[in-house]
C-alpha cells in the first residue's frame, strides 16, 4: 500500500517546475496578460515539447498512456506556476472525452493527432453542466445550432468538442463554415475562454456518446478533479509566497513573520490545504481504479478545494499587506487563477448539489 | 498510488468482518462509566461484560495486539494496515471496540518504550484488561499551554518520593487505581530538565480528589491535590530529570488519537439519517437546500481528512515518505471539524437541538449537544488550537518564535 505520487509524477512535476521558473516569470505573465499576450505560444510549445499533451493518450495512438492521477499531478505543477497554456480543456477532457465517447476510428485519428501536437481541442461542456437562457445547442441531422459560453482552452485551438443537454459529444473544426468565436475576457488573463456561436455548422457526433452519458460525465469528472489540482498548486504556491515574505518584512522591529496573528494565519492555510492533496489524488485514483467512488470523489474535491483555495488566497495577500494588493508582486495572478477555476465546471453550490444526488440525497 | 494491501491481508480481512459478523449484536450486560463508550446495545445478541469482551478481543488479536503475550497482549508484530483493517471493519460493523483510556492508550506504549521489566510485568495486563485504571497528572493551575513550568514538587528522602502540590484536568482520578504523573524533581535544572514522570497509586494518603465539574456536567474531571505524599523511590519511568520526554513519546499518541476521521464520518451518517427523519414545516431536513449544501460541505471536509488520513497511515509503513506538515495538523483539523458538525446538526434541529440529559423529545441520547461540548474540551485540551498553530507556523513552516519577554 502506497498513497501519494510516484517518484515519475513527482519527478514531472519538477520538470515543469523548472521550465515555469525558467520561461514564465511573472514579468513574463504580466506581458501575457498585458500587451503581448503571443508570448504564450512559446510557453505551450515549451510545455507540449515537456509532453502534457500526450499524457492521457494510449500508447497505441501515440502518447505515453498514463493514468489521470498523472495528469492530475502535471496540473498541479502547471497551477503553482500559473502556467499559461491549455490544459485541462485539451489534454484532459478531451482526450478522456474521445477515448471513452470515441469510435475506434474516431479514437484513431483524433488521439494520434493530440499526441502528435497537429491539433488541439477547445472544450465547451457547460450546456450540460449547467445550461443557460439564450445559450441552447441543438443537432439536427449532421448540423449544429446554438451558443456554448465558457468554452475552455478556446486560444489557437484548432478543434472543437461542444456537448448538448443530453451530453452528446459533438466534434468539428475551429475555422467551419458558420462558427464564430468571440473571446471572452475573465480576470485570469493565463487562460483564454470563449463564447462560440454555430450557425448551421456540420459536425461529427462522438459516436459512443450518442445514447450514453458516461463519456462526457468521466471527462467532466477528471475536469473537475485536474482543476482542483490546479487549484492546490496555485494556493499552496501562494502559502509558500506568504510565508516568505513574513520572514522579511519588517515593522515594529521584527519580522512580521514572528507576530502570532500573521503565523496563525499560515497555520490555518497549511491545516486547510493539507488534506486536499490526498483527497485530489485519491479522486484522481478513484476515476482510474475505482469506478464506484469516483463521481462522489470528484465533485467533493472540486468543491472543497474551490473553498480552501479561496480562503488561501484570500489570506495569503492578506499577509502580504498594501504589497499583496498591487501589481508589482504579481501575487494577484494567482488569486484570480484560484477564483477561476472555482467557477469552472460547476462552482461549489452547484458540485455539491451533485454530490448529494449522487448519494440520492435528493 | 497503490491502495491496495495486498492478497496476504485479504484473508485477515475476511476474518475480521466474520468475527465483526458474530458480534454485531453484542449487548453489555454491564454499564459504562464513559458516555463516549461506544454502546453495544444489540437487542439478541450475544451478552458479555465489558471486561470479558476486552479479554476476547485480545484473545483474537483485535486488541493490543503488537503488546507481547507476556505481558497480557496477543503478541502479534506491530502491524499497522492490520490495525487499519481492524479500526475500519469494526467501525463498518459498528461492534464496539476495546476499551480506550489513559492507561491503555498512554501509559502502556510508554511503559512498552522505556518502563523497566518489573514495570511491565506489574502495570501492563491489569491496564490492558481493565482491572487497573490510570489518570494522567500532567496539567497544573498554572501549567496548560506551558506545560513544561508544572510546579509540583517530589523529593527523594530515603527510599521515598515526597510529593506536594496539585493536578487539575485529571479525568477518571475518581475511579483509577494508578496516576502516571509529571513532578518537578530537580528544582536546580532547567524548566524542561527538571521534570520526572512518576507512577502513583490513587490510594496513597495525601491524595484528595475534588470533582471539577465541566460544561458537559457529564465527562468528569477532577482535581487532585498531593500533600506529603510517599511512594517508593522506584516508581519512576525513566531517569530523573528526563520526564519530559518520557511525556513526549505519548502527547504525540495522544494527539494522533483524538480525532478519527472514520469515527467522523459514522457521525456524518448518523447526521443524514437524522436529517432524513426530523422534518419542518412538513419538509424533511434533507430536503431543504441550505442544510443540505451545508451537509455537503461539512461531508467534503470529512472526505478530505479521511483521505488524508490514508496518506498518513502510508507514511507510517512507507519510509522516506514525508508527511510531516500532515502529522502536525491532525489535532487541529480533527478536533475542530468534529465540533463544527456536532454543531451543525444542533443547529438544524432548532429549538430540539437544545435538549439534554434525560429531556422529553431528546434526540440519539443528547449525544449532539454532549460531543459538540466535548470537543470543545478536546480543542482545548492537549495543547489548544492556538498552540497547535504555533506548532504548525514554527516547526511545519519554519515561522520564527515570538521574541521572550524580558524579565521585570
Amino acid at each position: 500500500m502506497y498513497f501519494g505520487l510516484s517518484e515519475d509524477q513527482e519527478f514531472f512535476q519538477e520538470n515543469i517546475k523548472k521550465f515555469l521558473d525558467d520561461n514564465a516569470s511573472v514579468d513574463i505573465i504580466r506581458k501575457i496578460a498585458t500587451d503581448q499576450p503571443e508570448l504564450q505560444k512559446d510557453i505551450q510549445g515549451g510545455l507540449i515539447s515537456l509532453g502534457i499533451n500526450n499524457l492521457l493518450v494510449p500508447e497505441e495512438y501515440g502518447g505515453l498512456g498514463l493514468d489521470i492521477l498523472f495528469a492530475v499531478a502535471v496540473s498541479q505543477a502547471l497551477g503553482s506556476g500559473i502556467a499559461p497554456t491549455a490544459f485541462v480543456g485539451s489534454y484532459v477532457m478531451a482526450p478522456i472525452a474521445i477515448l471513452n465517447g470515441g469510435s475506434e476510428d474516431q479514437k484513431k485519428i483524433y488521439l494520434s493527432d493530440i499526441a502528435s501536437g497537429k491539433i488541439n481541442f477547445a472544450v465547451g461542456f457547460s450546456e450540460f453542466i449547467g445550461a443557460r437562457e439564450d445559450c441552447e445547442i441543438v443537432y439536427d441531422n449532421g448540423k449544429l445550432n446554438g451558443r456554448s459560453i465558457f468554452v475552455l482552452d478556446s486560444n489557437n485551438a484548432s478543434h472543437i468538442m461542444v456537448a448538448d443537454k443530453s451530453g452528446k459529444i459533438f466534434i468539428t473544426t475551429m475555422d467551419s463554415k458558420g462558427l464564430t468565436r468571440n473571446h471572452l475576457t475573465t480576470v485570469d488573463k493565463t487562460r483564454s475562454f470563449s463564447e462560440v456561436i454555430f450557425k448551421d455548422v456540420e459536425v461529427e457526433l462522438l459516436e459512443k456518446s450518442k445514447d450514453a452519458i458516461s463519456p462526457i460525465q468521466k471527462s467532466i469528472d477528471a475536469g473537475r478533479v485536474a482543476l482542483a489540482a490546479d487549484t492546490l498548486g496555485a494556493a499552496q504556491e501562494m502559502i509558500n509566497k506568504a510565508v516568505e515574505y513574513s520572514k522579511e518584512r519588517k515593522q515594529f522591529g521584527r519580522v512580521i513573520g514572528s507576530f502570532q496573528a500573521v503565523k496563525h494565519m499560515c497555520a490555518e492555510m497549511a491545516a486547510d490545504l493539507e488534506p486536499c492533496y490526498a483527497m485530489v489524488w485519491h479522486a484522481a485514483h478513484c476515476l482510474d481504479e475505482e469506478e464506484e467512488e469516483s463521481r462522489f470523489m470528484s465533485c467533493h474535491s472540486k468543491a472543497h478545494t474551490a473553498e480552501v483555495g479561496k480562503a488561501v488566497a484570500k489570506k495569503a495577500t492578506e499577509v502580504h499587506g498594501g504589497m499583496g494588493f498591487t501589481d508589482l508582486l504579481g501575487l494577484h495572478y494567482w488569486f484570480k487563477r484560484i477564483g477561476v477555476n472555482r467557477q469552472l465546471l460547476g462552482a461549489p453550490e452547484m458540485v455539491r448539489e451533485e454530490a448529494a444526488k449522487i448519494q440520492k440525497l435528493i | 498510488m497503490d491502495l491496495n494491501y495486498g492478497p496476504q491481508y485479504e484473508d485477515f480481512k475476511k476474518e475480521v468482518q466474520s468475527f465483526c459478523n458474530e458480534y454485531k449484536d453484542l449487548r453489555f450486560v454491564d454499564s459504562s462509566q464513559s458516555p463516549l463508550a461506544s454502546d453495544g446495545k444489540g437487542k439478541h445478541g450475544p451478552e458479555l461484560t465489558r471486561a470479558d469482551w476486552q479479554k476476547l478481543l485480545i484473545e483474537r488479536g483485535y486488541f493490543a495486539r503488537s503488546v507481547p503475550k507476556e505481558y497480557g497482549g496477543y503478541g502479534g508484530d506491530p502491524d499497522i494496515i492490520k490495525s487499519r483493517i481492524i479500526a475500519t471493519e469494526f467501525s463498518k460493523a459498528k461492534v464496539p471496540s476495546g476499551m480506550g483510556g489513559q492507561g491503555i492508550d498512554m501509559l502502556v506504549p510508554t511503559l512498552l518504550e522505556l518502563g523497566t521489566e518489573e514495570q511491565k510485568q506489574k502495570y501492563i495486563m491489569p491496564t490492558l484488561h481493565g482491572e487497573m485504571i490510570w489518570c494522567q497528572g500532567y496539567s497544573e493551575p498554572n501549567a496548560g499551554s506551558d506545560l513544561a513550568s508544572l510546579q509540583t514538587k517530589g523529593e527523594l528522602i530515603d527510599d521515598e518520593w515526597v510529593i506536594n502540590g496539585q493536578k487539575i484536568w485529571t479525568s477518571t482520578a475518581q475511579y483509577a487505581q494508578m496516576m502516571f504523573c509529571l513532578v518537578r524533581t530537580e528544582p536546580d535544572a532547567s524548566k524542561h530538565g527538571g521534570i520526572s514522570y512518576l507512577l502513583i497509586p490513587m490510594d496513597t494518603p495525601g491524595i484528595e480528589i475534588r470533582p471539577l465539574v465541566d460544561m458537559t456536567l457529564k465527562a468528569g474531571f477532577n482535581e487532585v491535590f498531593f500533600t506529603d505524599v510517599k511512594i517508593p523511590a522506584t516508581n519512576i519511568v525513566g531517569n530523573r530529570g528526563d520526564g519530559w520526554a518520557v511525556a513526549n513519546a505519548t502527547l504525540s499518541h495522544e494527539r494522533g488519537s483524538l480525532a478519527d476521521p472514520n469515527a467522523t464520518m459514522n457521525r456524518v451518517n448518523m447526521l443524514i439519517d437524522l436529517m432524513k427523519e426530523e422534518s419542518i414545516d412538513g419538509k424533511k431536513l434533507i430536503d431543504i437546500p441550505v442544510y443540505r449544501d451545508k451537509l455537503m460541505a461539512l461531508q467534503g471536509k470529512v472526505v478530505a481528512f479521511q483521505s488524508h488520513s490514508l496518506r498518513t497511515l502510508s507514511s507510517k509503513i512507507n519510509p522516506g515518505q514525508d508527511v510531516k506538515l500532515g502529522k502536525m495538523i491532525q489535532k487541529l483539523v480533527g478536533t475542530e471539524l468534529r465540533h463544527e458538525l456536532e454543531g451543525f446538526a444542533i443547529d438544524i434541529m432548532g429549538e430540539i437541538g437544545t435538549l439534554y440529559e434525560q429531556s422529553p423529545l431528546l434526540r440519539d441520547g443528547g449525544s449532539w449537544q454532549f460531543i459538540y461540548m466535548y470537543f470543545l474540551g478536546l480543542i482545548i485540551g492537549g495543547g489548544t488550537s492556538q498552540i497547535q498553530k504555533n506548532i504548525i507556523s514554527e516547526r511545519g513552516l519554519g515561522m520564527p518564535r515570538e521574541p521572550k519577554v524580558k524579565d521585570s
